[in-house]
């Protein structure tokens, strides 16, 4: 029986291979321009036509499928079987963390064979894949989604502030949530509104670089997470990424002061109008904040997990039509955050559409697009025009966390005065009443 | 060691090559990057740790997995001119540089092969540091073809194209941070290899030579020290199949494959006297002593500045090794180098004694070899081996040593070496197992379509055999000197320089071959010379601004003056040719002095005043203009 479903596989090379009998893995002799070929069959990702093998020297080539071609099966393929490692005994006198993971590879093993990248999440599976997490912790894993981040909607950070809660409440030291970086920011931002009173930290961790290569930097971010998730002295959202470029210290940033400003980079997250809560390096914490909820196991959790997703971000620039405003006041979205330019203004041109939002109830707030700073809007007319008309101005809040934030809100009430409320008092450190000068260190190289 | 020749045919010597060669393109193969090294202080700097990955079947490379449990560290050293993001692993590699493709595809078609279809582009582990990515980006263009070299065809049976690694620029902290350099990260290199077919040391080196033959051909690949590398498999039978990495010089090679069956016929000797005296692996223990307290009042430097540092001496004894670890293997290396190797590689130490060799010339005393033999308890057929470290180290340098020791008893280990450049090798790692190769996923596979094969095959570069009666017609030269131009590095460049420069065709040929090939044996390294300054010593040579007669001096002081130009070398020699203005006046003062004579010979004065002229300005004159101006004078 032929197994090519799935296999990538499309038009004459999926013919000559289903004629030959051919499943992925299994060993091939494909005979083209007078030569002959063996290797294992490889499945085929994306376009292209050609027929791939690995042969024995371990390189992959690509034959395409002509007429000509001849495909011949001359083996049965074998798939490798894993055995993870018996499970280290836990020490009892390290913390208990949970690990979960909504999807991504934090820990990862590779199948040499068809180059398949396979999630290594059991608890036995990942010591045997970052062993010095035998000494930080006792760990156990929970698989929450298996999803890109991209994918993620409110209602999974719903369900996933709720199923946090279930552990906290079943007494671990600290939470590590696995998650892929492009969103990670926002679902920090989630859990810091939806987790309140924390009695123990709640950390994210993500990689820039895969698990399954060599200089991923999964490892030592997934070292300084639990580390921080185990034995910090905070109980806050925390996400632990790269501090630099090396592989040296991994800095813990507040769940709603942190922000992804680099598409590759290992130390892509930066603390944007804050600081870092704390900072990993060689297994030992150093806490960067002067202030932070402590750690108290006997605290009780409240949670408050609901979000609206009516919720829409428009970004201010020159000659946006305000029809879009409308638009979405149309469409009966609650909440419309706006991202101004500089210290929070929008033409002109869109007063009368935003005056139409708020009489409809729209709960409209502001936020720059500079990232960094505060937003004034007693400075210029502009300002001072949209304040009057109910713009709710979000001071130091970044678009992000401001569009979270609004969601959140709306997700509380559907009073907009209630939400406006809630939207204006300082729920997780989004707001930082003074605003420090940030060493705004350009994305250091590192230094050793 | 017996010095009668080695009958090679006799002892079974199979030898594969694999050649490795950087390409002249634009930029480096996965980012646009330019080919180019730096020798300053470096910008920037980073440390990283790299991890061996957990394969389906759980296994690792255990030289990597070692390295990574002691802690080892690597900074890189990188600056903004030859490297950016993707070499420091933060940015995703950008597509295939298609110009290298082409290169390679040239190659291979020169070399008969057949072109895959589409290229995939593998990641091979690689996590000695050497690639911040911790593998090594490599894929095959094209596949079994073959060379005629003399009247044997020797099969090919790959033409791959690969990223070159990082260079190792040191090692601190005891050897726990390697420090490399990115800079030749990603530069394009095509590796070529030939089926394990070749049977003597000499015919190594004909192939070699053949190969890099078609490789300059193409006209596109980089040429000087560091740009051609050429790894080596020797195997025997009772012996091993050897990896020997790195030979840099092609006139090495056959060495290095003699040198290397010495070596394991060495190695099968030591065997066999092991099995007569009894030894096997269980005689060997790796019981180490502390014989710190031995040395406290040493006059050996290397001991004392480790005593002094409050580090360890340890001391193993190697039951039945007395004589052996002395026994040599190649020149100057015997099996306590080999010892040695181990134990520098797994135990990061700087080497070891035995007691083999004269321990005096270290300013070790026959009484501290006596305690130190009674501390092991060694008797006299024993040999005992110590080392000066940190405690963890000389355990690991012990331990390595004991181990090499009983593999000595059994087998001769397969093992990567690296080739020096006596043509000795030294250990580098254990041999990796089956290249553990998977695919790159940041790289869409690139079709190779039958266009661009028929674009690259109608534009090959000229057969050998054409080009030789090409240059004989076109230049006018002798067959010889054209033959030499066709094996020389230099081809392109002399028929550049013969059609611009102005200076006649045999003296660039003779000069671009014999006199550089005399100078290399003078030990001037040639290839510090670009093909930039070749060319504006001819074209000088030409305009009359140098004589010819200096070109092997300007050529010399270039070579050993790295960085400066054409005008400094002949200010430096005073080689400023004489202008017309200078020679009037020289040529009026010898004109005054040979008065009489003048007047006695009239017009047959010419010739002896022209050769009293040459004698005070050979070399800075043009001959021509000399005869000139005293033609002129004498009128
Ligand atoms: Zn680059």
């Amino acid at each position: 029986m032929s197994e090519l479903e799935g296999s990538g596989y499309k038009g004459k090379a999926f013919q000559l291979l289903q004629q030959a009998d051919c499943s992925v893995g299994d060993i091939l002799k494909i005979t083209s321009k007078g030569k002959t070929y063996e290797g294992i069959l490889i499945p085929r990702f994306g376009e292209g036509v050609a027929i791939i093998i690995k042969m024995k020297s371990g390189y992959n080539i690509g034959i395409e499928a002509t007429t000509e071609v001849k495909v011949e099966k001359i083996g049965k393929g074998t798939v490798p079987k894993f055995e993870a490692p018996q499970l280290p005994k836990q020490k009892p006198s390290l913390p208990h963390v949970v690990i979960m993971s909504t999807g991504g590879t934090i820990a990862s093993r590779v199948d040499y064979r068809t180059g398949a990248v396979r999630s290594a999440m059991s608890a036995s599976d990942l010591y045997g894949v970052v062993p010095e997490l035998a000494d930080i912790a006792r760990v156990d894993t929970e698989i929450v989604y298996s999803i890109y981040s991209e994918n993620l909607t409110p209602q999974n950070w719903t369900e996933l502030a709720q199923t946090v809660a279930k552990r906290i409440e079943q007494g671990v030291d600290g939470v590590v949530i696995a998650h892929g970086t492009d969103t990670m920011a926002y679902t920090s931002a989630a859990l810091s509104f939806a987790l309140q009173n924390l009695p123990v930290p709640v950390i994210l961790v993500g990689a820039q670089r895969s698990s399954d290569r060599p200089s991923s930097d999964a490892a030592t971010n997934l070292i300084g997470a639990v580390k921080a998730a185990g034995e910090a002295p905070f109980a806050e959202v925390g996400l632990a990424m790269h501090e630099t470029v090396s592989d040296i210290a991994t800095v813990i940033h507040r769940g709603t002061k942190v922000r992804k400003c680099h598409t590759s980079r290992r130390d892509t997250f930066k603390s944007v109008n804050g600081f870092p809560i704390a900072k990993v390096q060689n297994l030992q914490i150093t806490i960067t904040s002067d202030s932070y909820q402590k750690r108290d196991p006997k605290r009780k959790i409240t949670l408050k997990p609901h979000f609206n997703d009516k919720v829409a971000l428009v970004k201010f620039h020159p000659g946006l039509d305000p029809a879009v405003i409308d638009f979405y006041v149309e469409k009966g979205f609650k909440g419309i955050l706006l991202e101004g330019s500089g210290l929070g203004h929008v033409s002109k041109f869109c007063f009368d559409a935003i005056k139409r939002a708020t009489a409809k109830g729209v709960v409209v707030a502001l936020a720059s697009q500079c990232i960094w700073g505060r937003v004034d809007m007693n400075v210029y007319d502009t300002g001072r025009d949209l304040l009057s008309f109910g713009v709710v101005p979000l001071e130091d809040m970044f678009p992000e966390t401001g569009l979270v934030k609004l969601m959140w809100a709306l997700g509380q009430t559907s009073d907009p005065k209630e939400a406006t409320a809630l939207l204006k008092a300082n729920v997780a450190g989004e707001y930082s009443p003074r605003t420090l000068p940030q060493e705004e260190k350009l994305p250091n190289e590192g230094g050793n | 060691m017996s010095k009668t020749p080695i009958d090679y045919a006799k002892v079974g010597l199979k030898c594969g090559l694999e050649i490795h060669q950087q390409l002249n393109v634009n930029s480096k193969l996965f980012c646009s990057c330019p080919p180019d090294l730096f020798k300053e202080d470096p910008e920037i700097t980073f440390l990283r740790r790299l991890r061996p990955t957990q394969s389906e079947l759980g296994q690792v490379d255990p030289a990597a997995f070692f390295e990574f449990q002691k802690g080892v560290k690597i900074l890189y050293e990188a600056n903004r001119k030859s490297s950016c993001l993707v070499e420091m692993d933060e940015e995703p590699p950008h597509p295939i540089n298609l110009a290298a493709v082409e290169v390679v595809l040239t190659a291979s078609l020169m070399m008969n092969m057949q072109p895959v279809d589409e290229v995939h582009v593998m990641r091979k582990t690689v996590i000695d540091g050497s690639n911040t990515t911790g593998f090594q980006r490599t894929t095959i263009i094209a596949l079994d073809g073959w060379i005629k070299v003399g009247d044997k065809t020797i099969p090919m049976q790959a033409a791959s194209l690969e990223e070159d690694a990082a260079r190792k620029t040191g090692t601190q902290d005891e050897g726990k941070t390697i420090r490399y350099r990115i800079d030749r990260l990603g530069i394009p290199l095509i590796e070529v290899a030939t089926a394990p077919v070749i049977y003597s040391p000499q015919e190594a080196q004909e192939v070699a030579f053949a190969i890099g033959r078609i490789l300059r051909d193409t006209g596109k690949v980089m040429r000087g020290l560091g740009t051609i590398r050429q790894d080596l498999n020797v195997s025997i039978p009772n012996g091993a199949l050897i990896e020997i990495k790195g030979v840099q010089e092609l006139e090495l090679i056959s060495t290095v494959v003699e040198y290397e069956v010495q070596r394991q016929l060495g190695l099968i000797a030591i065997k066999e006297e092991l099995a007569k005296r009894g030894i096997t692996p269980e005689s060997l223990k790796p019981d180490f002593a502390d014989v710190t307290a031995i040395f406290k009042d040493t006059k050996s430097k290397v001991i004392r500045k480790a005593v002094d540092k409050k580090q360890t001496v340890l001391a193993v004894k190697l039951a039945g090794f007395a004589g052996l670890t002395g026994h040599e293997l190649m020149p100057n290396f015997r099996f306590g180098s080999e010892l040695s190797d181990r134990a520098k590689f797994w135990g990061r130490v700087g080497g070891i004694f035995h007691t083999d060799e004269i321990l005096a010339n270290y300013g070790i005393t026959t009484e501290e070899v006596a305690t130190l033999r009674k501390a092991v308890d060694a008797a006299e057929g024993d040999a005992v081996v110590f080392v000066a470290d940190t405690a963890e180290n000389t355990q690991d340098a012990l331990k390595a040593v004991v181990d090499r020791c009983q593999e000595a008893c059994t087998c001769i280990p397969q093992e990567t070496r690296t080739a020096k450049d006596d043509g000795t090798t030294r250990y580098m790692r254990p041999r990796p197992g089956a290249a553990r190769m998977y695919p790159e996923t940041d790289i869409p596979p690139q079709p190779i379509t039958a266009e661009l094969v028929e674009k690259v095959q109608a534009h090959l570069p000229e057969p050998a055999d054409k080009k030789l009666t090409r240059l004989i017609k076109q230049y006018g030269l002798n067959e010889k000197l054209a033959k030499q131009l066709i094996d020389s590095e230099y081809i392109g460049l002399f028929e550049e320089t013969a059609k611009t420069s102005g200076v006649q065709a045999s003296t660039v040929a003779a000069f671009l071959t014999e006199t550089v090939k005399a100078l290399q044996r003078d030990g001037i390294h040639t290839s510090h010379v670009s093909d930039e300054q070749i060319s504006a010593i001819f074209k000088a040579v030409g305009a009359g601004e140098l004589a010819k007669e200096a070109l092997a001096d300007v050529f010399t002081w270039l070579s050993k003056n790295e960085g400066k130009n054409l005008q400094d070398a002949i200010t430096a020699l005073g080689l400023k040719m004489f202008t017309e203005a200078d020679l009037v006046p020289i040529i009026d003062r010898i004109v005054v002095a040979n008065k009489q004579q003048i007047e006695k010979l009239g017009k047959n004065a010419f010739g002896m005043l022209m050769g009293a002229a040459m004698k005070e300005v050979r070399g800075k004159a043009n001959p021509e203009l000399v005869g000139k101006l005293l033609r002129e004078r004498l009128k």
